[in-house]
């Protein structure tokens, strides 16, 4: 069992909120997931630096010395910005350069994020206290999405907690199962060049959508390919820099409930992880059919 | 009536008071901010009435006895679960596995219901105003499941003796599921059924599903038993 939420705010002028909205809503889900949680939040769609999170598990490690190493590796300025045991490393030409740049000198550090919006912050232990390491409630931005985690696929670690990014912006919580990802894996790894992390299902899942919208594909499309080439039981919540998107399998074993108003679309494996949003009263509240791609924004 | 607050008040506080009611109570209650909370107004054995002013979680008025629910917004998974008299109303949606193994009672459901609706119902009777998930009436013994609207694909999949009457569309039926003549008595029950549901559909419009009988060993002498 894990514990899913997603907020997608309509309404810019609530954008200064998105930290204080969003984490009551995922500290509502820690009966379904007190091993891990993780949030990525969309921090400004208009932002053009390359932006990369990265995390190592020593709080006072030596992020300068990463910080001038980099930039003599990507031939610009890097600076280089602590949040706990993770840290936002900017600059460069792009994203995916500078990802590439820490694999290659540094592959104690792992990359959590890769984007120009995107920052993903995750930990072990419970909700709260993850939400208040990263400071998650003061945060800004346009979307967000989150994880609490009960693990069962793989190690309850801060690489094996959600959300996954594996390429610029994209990233995907996710509650359930896969059964046919590790032949998945070894196909986007061999023949698309896609560099996997972890163990773990749902870091295929993302790569999947990744490589998809890599072809060309919209996140609709890629989301109606999922349906097809993926196997197993998940409800996805969805994030691009500027798009939001919801899928269940099938069978829809995995719970999912959303509500929308004029100002927020939300969506959370439990309505209680709703109730506290601001409008809810009003606001249209139902569950998302099996099998049907939802999206907001540009998807 | 007895208001009862679930802004300031727990879940066991409000479940206990629920069922501290003596046997013949008829005392009326009602519930404000229930906030999606699972488990709300369970194991009521007196026939009191209780209204919950908002949507509910997972298993609301699962077990109930005599009691009389109802919903004012949506209801989580599992609502009405082995129900075994009684009455419980949802004005809203309801989620997966409405019902599930409900031994008797009436569950009415004003909007749709998701996947699994009546899974392994033994005996309750289940009412729904809009439509049904996919593989509702999954292996249902025995009770009454009426869908005013669509049902989804593998209805009354594995199916016992329970019968499932639909106005709507059906799609793909669930093994053993077959198609049945609607008799007088079949009409009746439905007529019945939709007047006790307080529910306005006109009888003429459904359809009689059941078991085709060939994917368990049916014996006529255990029919009783249904």
């Amino acid at each position: 069992m894990c514990g899913i939420v997603g907020l997608y705010l309509k309404n810019p002028s609530l954008r200064p909120e998105l930290g204080a909205l969003f984490a009551p809503m995922l500290t509502e889900m820690s009966d379904r997931g007190p091993d891990s949680a993780g949030i990525a939040v969309y921090r400004d769609a208009e932002a053009a630096e390359p932006k990369v999170v990265v995390f190592h598990p020593d709080e006072a490690f030596d992020w300068d010395t990463v910080a001038s190493g980099l930039a003599a590796r990507v031939g610009d300025a890097v600076s280089i910005e602590p949040v706990a045991n993770h840290a936002i490393v900017s600059g460069g030409a792009s994203a995916l350069a500078l990802r590439d740049a820490i694999f290659e000198a540094y592959p104690d550090v792992r990359v959590m994020s890769v984007g120009t919006a995107l920052e993903i912050y995750k930990d072990v232990g419970l909700p709260k206290d993850v939400l208040a390491r990263f400071q998650v409630g003061g945060m800004g931005g346009s979307h967000a999405v989150g994880h609490t985690r009960m693990a069962t696929e793989s190690a309850v670690s801060t690489e094996g907690a959600h959300p996954f990014n594996t390429g610029d912006d994209l990233c995907l919580v996710h509650n359930g199962s896969l059964s046919n990802h590790n032949g998945l894996r070894e196909w986007l790894s061999t023949h698309k060049g896609i560099r996997f992390q972890t163990e773990n299902d749902s870091e295929v899942a993302a790569a999947y959508l990744t490589w998809r919208l890599s072809e060309g594909a919209s996140l609709s499309e890629a989301l109606e390919a999922a349906l097809v080439d993926l196997d197993g039981f998940y409800t996805f919540a969805v994030g691009t820099k500027d798009g939001f998107a919801v899928l269940r399998d099938p069978v829809a074993c995995k719970p999912a409930v959303m509500a929308e108003t004029d100002d927020w679309v939300a969506m959370a494996s439990e309505f209680r992880a709703l109730a506290g949003l601001p409008g809810i009263e009003g606001a249209t509240v139902w569950e998302p059919k099996p099998a049907t791609v939802y999206t907001w924004g540009r998807a | 009536m007895e208001s009862i607050d679930l802004a300031s008040t727990t879940t066991r506080d409000l479940n206990a008071r629920l069922q501290s009611e003596a046997d013949g109570s008829n005392a009326a209650f009602e519930v404000l901010h229930p906030g999606g909370r699972h488990a709300l107004a369970c194991g009521l054995t007196a026939p009191i009435a209780v209204t919950l002013r908002g949507h509910v979680g997972y298993y609301c008025a699962g077990m109930n006895q005599n009691a009389t629910v109802t919903v004012h917004g949506n209801a989580g998974v599992g609502v009405a679960e082995n129900m075994m008299s009684g009455l419980v109303r949802v004005m809203g949606d309801a989620s997966q596995s409405a019902g599930a193994s409900g031994h008797g009672g009436l569950l009415v459901i004003e909007g749709s219901a998701s996947a699994r609706c009546g899974i392994s119902m033994k005996g309750i009777d289940i009412v729904v105003k809009g439509s049904v998930g996919h593989n509702s009436a999954f292996m249902a013994q025995a009770g009454h499941l009426v869908i005013c609207g669509d049902a989804e694909d593998g209805l009354g999949d594995s199916i016992y003796e329970a019968v499932i009457y639909v106005s709507g569309e059906t799609g793909k039926l669930g093994a053993d599921c077959e198609e049945q003549p609607m008799t007088a008595d079949d009409r009746q029950t439905l007529t019945e059924l939709l007047a006790r549901s307080g529910i306005e559909a006109d009888p003429a419009t459904f359809r009689r599903y059941g078991s085709a009988r060939s994917l368990y060993n049916f014996k006529i002498d255990n029919l009783g038993s249904y």
